[in-house]
């Protein structure tokens, strides 16, 4: 019996219900960057101390009511120091990126897209300009500009543009010959529509997932710069110059480098499991049986 | 009477844990296959049909937990430990899948994929090795074999890299030959081609072949029984000219009836199965094809069809079976 | 030397393809994916276009739309030329020929809700009324089946590929084009969900009268949906006949090849006794002359030298051959 049954379909395969709790790491990273950024905020009001009153009476004290965390080697409080800290990592360690994701991803995205010469273009500058060693960049433009974290933060910007555009083009070149992609380009949709609609929704989760990467580099190339003596100018306390500074107390007051050490190495690892969980979870494949 | 089976699958059923809950992949499968044999499995995708050969070949994924017994050439495959079980695989029991170029090592020559199979299993010295590679390949078709040992997969072509897999299947001579979905990925004129070897090679070995498809025709012509599964069971199982022309469950009527025939008119409408394949992760109550069948009672919903006989080796799980003669009628 | 098809034939073609080549460069080399095709459609009606894989089929359905822009030839559309066509033009012109694709997962963004998707075209369109991008929606959505309530809100991951392909359909369908090009649109599904997927797109293209180019590899599923069929090889067309009378009578060897090799579902039919031989040549170096040569036994010297022509041999049917089989 032949019937033309084209088949109402109703029934619908539903999406996973997110059983997967976030898992307890998850928590206590994100916990953390929380404490970390608003302590860093509230730091000025909260606490007693300034960061660079030296007490030369008090360097090197053990930690004790008046100063939570001990003082340095100049008597200034630790904890004041580690929370002003904090602002510089966090400040540079977010806004680089920012300039790495937001300059870096949108030429990854054009020149995975259009292809051709101005890919070739994207690619060689970028080439050219990873192959700089970043360090001697970075003396350069704090010798003639002057070391602050405005500059810090531009010179760490810039370096990271070449591995966005990198991650963009990336994305872009796999999914641009993807089908969907295709039938957009079928239906007479315009370049710059293709571009928003189809390929940066989907390239923008690698992106945002390597920008959480970023973060944590960030954080740890600004403390390098600082240790080094090529960051932040004193007397601006980072954690990197916290470090540097700590190392002649080693044998004294291991704890000079250990807290601001600790205190970096737990904040890179937050961002970078919490960058990890959100993207795992945020990939719509991933709920799919 | 009949040889004694050389494969016997007895209840196997494969469970896997998901986030959705358990998921029952394979459903108390009894099978059993002569040497010589030819088994066709035929299903649609989800039907559970590759859980099936994964379970014989005890490849099943770490957390998939297999109920049942599988006696291999008298042995049980289920208790067998690590190391026999290995040197069983490649050798008495061999597989091929549907892409060869991810069942193929993509940075190791031909030449050493099958040098290595035969010194691993018949431990041949490397000159032996060499000189059989040769020949198989030459038995497998492929034209100028001394120089394909030297080339990478991805320098031949699909038919030629699913010939060279074919060859590495049966370079130790296997018992039992596994083909899963062999000519999915190949072209008509391919597949044609591919299917004659694997027949003629079995002919030669009086070997047993398991051939898993979704393609009715590909088993129609070239099997002495096929399996018809359904979301994990088993729904009907026959000698294959007994399957096409006297089926019992309504699922292989429809199956047959949706592909379009070569000698149909066009624009004959295809009398479709409404519907899909069920969600192996919601069992329903009932025969699992019932939401869809054009037959389907009441009965049809509350409970499941056991396997029950419409003749010698015709079984079939049905309430309402089609062709039903007056005994056979539950 | 006379290329094409006789003009008689096929009055007011709403599609006709002319002397089309196109090739692309793959690692240095060129790929010779379509050389010198010419076929007409006629409005209203289904060609199918069949071949296996490497013979340029999907490549051409691209270049018709211009995806792939061709080294050479014409594709007229109602009378206009798209290989001449750029830009916002070309763009306008797209939204009367659509395209269908193989997977229906891939085709579609799998950030992007289903109503989303689905109006997509309108918006592009330049459809600005929300409301009545909704109505249009919903109303298409109904027609290939599916519940419009249940399906806008979701996202292509939580459907299966028979209604992911419904919902291309539908995609397809909403600006009303005239000219659809179904790139091996059932491959990818199950058998039985196949069938389903054919006789939707029958009573799409009856409900909204469309012309269709399907293209595909199986054989009986093009002969099932085509009033003719266009057989391809390696870049050329074989023959070109009335689906009926071509399937019947092939006249191209290939063709007679294709057909005998489809694995018959009827265990009386045995398997075909005449294995073809070898494989296809690689497009990059086709074979001189007759592309077909090299696994085709009735091959000799012309075969070699001379490119055949599509000349007709049974009325409607065309066939590229030196030695076809009759005629």
């Amino acid at each position: 019996m032949a019937v033309l049954d084209i088949g109402i379909d109703t029934a619908i395969v539903s999406p996973v219900r997110r059983t997967r709790r976030l898992g307890i790491l998850f928590w206590l990273a994100a916990g953390w960057i929380a404490f970390i950024v608003l302590a860093a905020i509230f730091a000025g009001v909260l606490l007693a101390h300034s960061p660079t009153d030296m007490d030369m009476l008090e360097r090197r004290a053990v930690p004790s009511l008046v100063h939570w965390l001990g003082t340095d080697a100049l008597g200034r409080d630790e904890l004041a120091r580690l929370l002003h800290g904090a602002r510089i990592s966090l400040i540079v360690g977010l806004c680089a990126p920012v300039i790495g994701i937001t300059i870096g991803g949108a030429l990854g995205i054009l020149a995975g897209y259009f292809r051709g010469r101005f890919e070739t273009i994207v690619v060689g500058s970028m080439d050219v300009l990873l192959a700089f060693p970043p360090l001697v960049f970075a003396l350069a433009v704090t010798a003639y500009l002057g070391q602050s974290v405005f500059n810090l933060t531009c010179i760490l910007g810039v370096l990271g543009i070449p591995a966005f555009m990198r991650v963009a083009r990336a994305a872009t070149l796999s999914l641009a010959e993807r089908e969907f992609v295709v039938a957009a380009r079928a239906l007479g949709a315009s370049h710059a529509r293709i571009l928003l609609h189809e390929l940066l929704p989907n390239v923008f989760l690698p992106l945002l997932a390597f920008f959480l990467l970023g973060v944590a580099v960030t954080i740890v190339v600004e403390g390098a710069l600082s240790f080094l003596g090529l960051g932040v100018p004193p007397p601006a306390p980072s954690w990197g110059s916290m470090i540097g500074e700590g190392r002649e107390s080693l044998e004294i007051a291991p704890r000079l480098a250990f807290i601001p050490a600790v205190t970096m190495f737990l904040t890179v690892l937050s961002f970078n499991l919490v960058g990890d969980t959100l993207r795992a979870l945020t990939d719509p494949r991933q709920g799919a049986l | 009477m009949k040889a004694p089976a050389l494969l016997s699958v007895e209840g196997v059923s494969v469970d896997l844990p998901t986030p959705r809950g358990n998921l029952r992949a394979v459903d108390q499968v009894d099978l059993k296959i002569a040497p010589g044999q030819t088994l066709g499995i035929v299903g649609e995708s989800g039907c559970g049909k590759t859980m099936l050969s994964r379970a014989i070949l005890q490849l099943l994924p770490k957390k998939a937990k297999l109920s049942g017994r599988v006696m291999f050439d008298g042995q049980d495959l289920t208790r067998l430990a690590a190391e026999p079980l290995r040197k069983l695989r490649g050798r008495a029991l061999a597989v091929v899948f549907q892409d060869p170029m991810t069942s193929l090592n993509p940075v190791l020559t031909i030449g050493s994929q099958l040098i290595e199979t035969l010194q691993e299993h018949l431990e041949f010295d490397a000159s032996t090795a060499r000189r059989r590679s040769v020949e198989l390949l030459a038995a497998v078709g492929i034209p100028a074999p001394e120089q394909r040992l030297s080339q990478y997969p991805h320098q031949l072509s699909g038919g030629m890299r699913q010939r060279v897999a074919i060859a590495i299947a049966l370079s130790c001579e296997p018992k039992l030959l596994i083909a899963d979905e062999p000519t999915t990925a190949l072209d008509v004129t391919i597949q044609a081609q591919i299917l004659d070897l694997l027949a003629r090679e079995q002919r030669r070995r009086h070997m047993a072949m398991i051939i898993i498809t979704h393609d009715l025709g590909v088993v129609a012509g070239r099997t002495d029984e096929v399996a018809v599964m359904y979301a994990g069971r088993v729904v009907e199982r026959a000698p294959t000219p007994v399957l096409f022309k006297k089926m019992r469950m309504p699922y292989t009527e429809a199956l047959l009836a949706a592909i379009p025939k070569i000698d149909a008119a066009p624009h004959t409408p295809l009398p479709a199965i409404s519907g899909r394949p069920p969600d192996p992760t919601r069992p329903i109550q009932g025969c699992s094809f019932s939401p869809r069948c054009r037959y389907a009672m009441s009965d049809c919903h509350q409970q499941k069809p056991a396997l029950v006989e419409a003749g010698p080796d015709h079984q079939y799980a049905c309430f309402h079976p089609i062709h039903a003669t007056a005994e056979a009628c539950a | 030397m006379m290329h094409g098809l006789p003009e008689t034939r096929l009055r007011d073609p709403l599609l006709k393809v002319e002397n089309l080549v196109v090739e692309y460069s793959v690692g240095g080399r060129t790929v010779h994916a379509v050389s010198d095709v010419s076929l007409q459609v006629a409005r209203g009606e289904t060609l199918g276009l069949v071949g296996e894989s490497g013979c340029g089929k999907s490549t051409l359905g691209r270049a018709v739309l211009q995806l792939r822009r061709p080294v050479s030839g014409q594709v007229v559309f109602d009378g206009h030329d798209l290989v001449a066509m750029k830009g916002d033009t070309l763009r306008r012109m797209r939204r009367r020929v659509q395209l269908i694709f193989q997977d229906p997962i891939a085709s579609l963004n799998p950030r992007r809700r289903i109503g989303d998707i689905v109006a997509e075209p309108l918006v592009i369109a330049g459809v600005t009324d929300r409301a009545e991008r909704e109505k249009r929606v919903r109303e298409v959505l109904g027609a290939v089946g599916l519940d419009p309530g249940l399906v806008m809100g979701r996202l292509p991951h939580e459907f299966s590929g028979g209604q992911c392909q419904r919902i291309c359909i539908a995609r397809a369908l909403i600006l009303n084009p005239e000219f659809i090009i179904c790139d091996e649109p059932v491959s990818a599904l199950d058998v039985s969900i196949r069938a389903q997927i054919l006789n939707l797109l029958e009573e799409m293209k009856a409900r909204y009268g469309l012309t269709l180019l399907f293209i595909a590899h199986d054989l009986a599923v093009v002969k099932a949906v085509s009033d003719r069929v266009a057989v391809m090889y390696l870049g050329r067309l074989c023959e070109v006949g009335p689906s009926e009378q071509l399937f019947a009578r092939p006249a191209h060897p290939y063709t007679a090849l294709l057909i005998e090799a489809i694995p018959q579902p009827d265990p009386d039919v045995r398997p075909p006794q005449s294995v073809p031989i070898g494989e296809p040549p690689s497009p990059i170096s086709p074979p001189s002359g007759c592309r077909f040569r090299t696994r085709c036994p009735k091959a000799d010297q012309r075969c070699v030298d001379e490119v055949p022509e599509l000349v007709p041999i049974a009325p409607d049917q065309l066939v590229a051959c030196h030695h076809p089989n009759f005629g």
